[in-house]
């Protein structure tokens, strides 16, 4: 019962700050946003896209089979599928089955 | 103002699509794996529902089942949501006439919901907040409900979901893609993938987040005489 109510009390921590994290430049910028903090927020988007991406494929191992290929031939089906239909829908269906059927069947 | 309401959660729900099968699929293994660790269905729910956070949910069952201190999940929590900062202070602008819908706009920021909404784009801009809202709901439902499924049906499932875990990878593909085809300067992106992939080399998978978004910041701050500049040489 102490263990639980210990772990009650970790998981509102982590929410806590889990809204901290989320609302502190709300707060802080409240009044007025600084044209640095402006301009952060225009380009941070695309930034933090291609950060995402990373994030997602950091455990990939290019240096043992299968050397990363169905990560690599499903993120290339999804990049063409996008410049083709520009439909997000299609491209991470397709994007998706492929690497199922890539890493279930293939490799 | 009759037929608005029907057709903007109909806009809503198809641009959640993306997220549903990945949210349901994930959710469903943390759910899994926190009731492996000794934490039911209501632990489930409640996680889900006040932390919303994935990444930060699946360290989270390590770190009740594992009785650290207070103090470690405190420090835990801001290394593993730091990115959340960027999220928040690049939708500030965008969010400041959200009204009644704003503080869950806010709470509801995940990786996923910021994909879908970073660039802008709503189908009308009368209703624009309410589908923002919509959105951040519909991807929230998806997440709970998985984490429920994941918690009461435990590993039955009936075929492999092996590689299902991609979708969110696709999300952020397609959504990196998108962005970069339909104009504007290339650097920002450039300058997230490259600094990122960088301090992966680096730092390796477990502690590169941060040192990246340190660069990530420090090179688009050096930029930004240039890009202010190209932009308003293109107007």
């Amino acid at each position: 019962m102490n263990l639980d109510v210990h772990a009650a009390v970790l998981v509102l921590i982590m929410a806590l700050f889990t809204w901290l994290l989320r609302f502190l430049p709300f707060l802080i910028f409240r009044k007025s946003t600084p044209a640095y903090i402006v301009y952060l927020g225009r380009v941070l988007p695309s930034a933090i896209i291609g950060m995402l991406v990373i994030y997602c494929l950091k455990d990939v191992n290019v240096t043992a089979a299968p050397f990363g290929l169905p990560e690599l031939i499903a993120a290339v089906s999804v990049v063409a599928l996008q410049c083709w239909k520009r439909n997000s829908l299609i491209s991470i269906l397709f994007g998706t089955i492929l690497y199922m059927l890539l890493i279930q069947v293939a490799f | 103002m009759k037929n608005s309401a029907p057709s903007v959660v109909r806009q809503a729900f198809y641009k959640s699509l993306p997220v549903l099968a990945g949210y349901v699929i994930l959710g469903t293994g943390f759910g899994i794996l926190l009731r492996n660790a000794g934490y039911g269905v209501l632990w489930a729910f409640a996680m889900s529902c006040l932390i919303y956070a994935g990444s930060m949910q699946y360290v989270g069952v390590g770190l009740i089942s594992g009785g650290v201190s207070v103090i470690t999940t405190i420090l835990t929590t801001i290394m593993v949501n730091a990115r959340h900062l960027f999220y928040s202070i690049s939708m500030i602008e965008r969010y400041k006439g959200a009204g009644k819908y704003k503080p869950y706009l806010i709470f509801a920021l995940t990786d996923e919901t910021y994909s879908l909404l970073c660039d802008g784009q709503v189908p009308e801009e009368r209703t624009g907040n309410l589908y923002r809202f919509l959105v951040s709901l519909f991807n929230q439902s998806y997440w709970v409900t998985g984490s429920v499924i994941g918690s009461l049906l435990g590993s039955v499932l009936p075929f492999s979901t092996d590689g299902i875990e991609f979708s969110m990878t696709a999300l952020f593909i397609a959504s990196f893609t998108e962005q970069w085809i339909s104009g504007g300067n290339h650097i920002p992106a450039m300058a997230g993938f490259g600094c990122s992939l960088l301090c992966l080399l680096i730092f390796g998978p477990e502690r590169f987040l941060i040192p990246a978004m340190l660069l990530i910041t420090v090179v688009l701050t050096v930029v930004q005489n240039r890009i202010t500049y190209e932009k308003e040489g293109t107007e």
